[in-house]
């Protein structure tokens, strides 16, 4: 059963409407998979379910079907470079730039099921100071998909997307034939509601992670996102965006910055039409108070007893070649 | 690139090797690990070996600690892919050597992330 025009037209239009999603001519097989699932649930072909959606007008069935498009498969560590950069230079970085501070703030926007928010906890995890306190606020359109992160389960499938070996038996714990984020990185992890074109979660952070979500957004919106995000930056915190994805020509409130062998985008104390703009906005964050202590680390990172190359890949995070 | 693929399953080293021959890789395979240092013994060249747990006449863990004792194999990149999926056994597979652990099932988006980890996506695909 394949999609009609005219059902590819009404989803797209709510999408569009609800998210600012641009779902073009192309993206068909995308609306049929992701509302198969949905259509079956309700023992209906897939026109007959669009076609009930639009004339019940049903605003929950209608969230439904924007959350169940909006979704993003995620892996762990996605494209790795990034993480290696974050453990071994802008992580020590912040740590000596708030010192005084004693916490360091995340904000990873369309997180999705969790993968990237609870990437970058056990990453911290692994090197933060005991003196050092941290909060990550991981948001999304999505509550089914909030639901799932906060359980922090994840199948055996899900865990072999990218999960390094050591980190799994660092910061996981086999639960029945599922596989669970161990208690002290959940803690360090807060989920919550949030849609991209609504005000931003109070401010400042020291790293938002953006990544792979802007390329399903039109150029003002894009702009206009970045735009809050640059308001709710450190002014020496950093942006991270997806592999394929820049700032450049979007927005020129950023400055790209090697880190390692990876880009990261500082935010520029100047707006884009020149006019000076203050770095941080908002109400003072209460969410900083509610950083969490780290967890000791208890147990090493499981390493091979012997180290049999120099450089090899020993660590729980291996050294990487190049990006894809 | 070239991977030794290592298990007693001739079904299941034909899923890994066509993985990994769409990645990019020559492949070889051996049955079981005494086989599969055979290969190595005759100065084969392997950069990665995909290795089963549980295999007659040489398992993949013994296979793992061989490998990890002759300095000549030093540059062989190991990875136990197996369905042995406690907890215990992965942590006993990392410490005896092995540089990554991939559990049964798996996809081939799998298997890429993993190599992606292991910096083993040969050159060309990165192009």
């Amino acid at each position: 059963m394949t999609l009609s025009a005219e059902s590819f037209a009404y989803v797209a239009e709510i999408v569009r409407r609800r998210s600012a999603i641009q779902l073009d001519v192309g993206k068909e097989y995308l609306v049929e998979s992701r509302l198969l699932p949905l259509a079956r649930a309700a023992g209906q072909e897939i026109d007959e379910f669009v076609d009930a959606l639009r004339r019940r007008q049903d605003p929950g069935e209608i969230t439904r079907v924007v959350e169940a498009m909006t979704t993003n498969e995620t892996s762990w560590f996605r494209d790795g470079v990034p993480y290696v950069a974050l453990r071994e230079t802008e992580v020590p970085r912040l740590v000596a730039a708030r010192r005084g501070v004693g916490r360091l703030r995340v904000w990873s926007a369309a997180c999705s099921t969790g993968q990237e928010p609870y990437s970058v906890a056990m990453t911290l995890a692994d090197v933060l100071p005991p003196s050092m306190q941290a909060h990550i606020l991981a948001t999304d359109l999505s509550e089914q998909v909030l639901e799932r992160a906060r359980s922090g389960r994840y199948s055996q499938l899900e865990v072999n997307r990218g999960m390094p070996a050591g980190m799994l038996v660092t910061h996981m714990e086999r639960v029945g034939t599922e596989w669970q984020v161990a208690q002290p990185v959940r803690d360090m992890v807060e989920f919550r509601a949030h849609n991209l074109l609504d005000a931003a979660p109070a401010g400042p952070f020291d790293l938002v992670l953006l990544r792979n979500v802007l390329i399903y957004f039109d150029m003002p919106t894009k702009a206009a996102i970045l735009e809050r995000v640059r308001r709710v930056l450190h002014p020496d915190g950093a942006l991270m965006l997806g592999a394929a994805e820049t700032t450049l020509g979007v927005h020129e409130g950023f400055e790209r910055v090697s880190v390692g062998r990876t880009s990261l985008y500082r935010p520029l104390a100047v707006d884009a039409s020149g006019a000076p703009a203050p770095a941080v906005v908002g109400p003072p964050p209460a969410a900083a108070a509610t950083g969490v202590p780290l967890p000791r680390r208890t147990a090493a990172p499981v390493l091979p007893a012997t180290t049999p190359t120099p450089g090899r890949v020993t660590s729980t995070l291996p050294p990487r070649g190049a990006t894809r | 690139m070239r991977a030794l693929v290592i298990d007693d399953s001739r079904t299941m080293r034909r899923i890994v090797s066509s993985t990994l021959e769409r990645i990019g890789f020559e492949t070889i395979e051996a049955g079981h690990g005494r086989e599969a240092l055979d290969h190595l013994e005759a100065g084969e060249r392997v950069d990665l070996a995909c290795i089963d747990w549980n295999m007659p006449v040489m398992d993949g863990l013994t296979f793992v600690t061989e490998v990890r004792a002759n300095p000549a194999w030093r540059d062989v990149t190991l990875m136990m892919v197996t369905t042995e999926s406690e907890q215990g056994q992965i942590v006993r597979a990392l410490a005896a050597g092995a540089h990554e652990y991939l559990i049964k099932p798996f996809t081939a988006d799998a298997v890429r992330d993993k190599l992606d980890l292991l910096g083993l996506i040969p050159a060309e695909e990165l192009a």
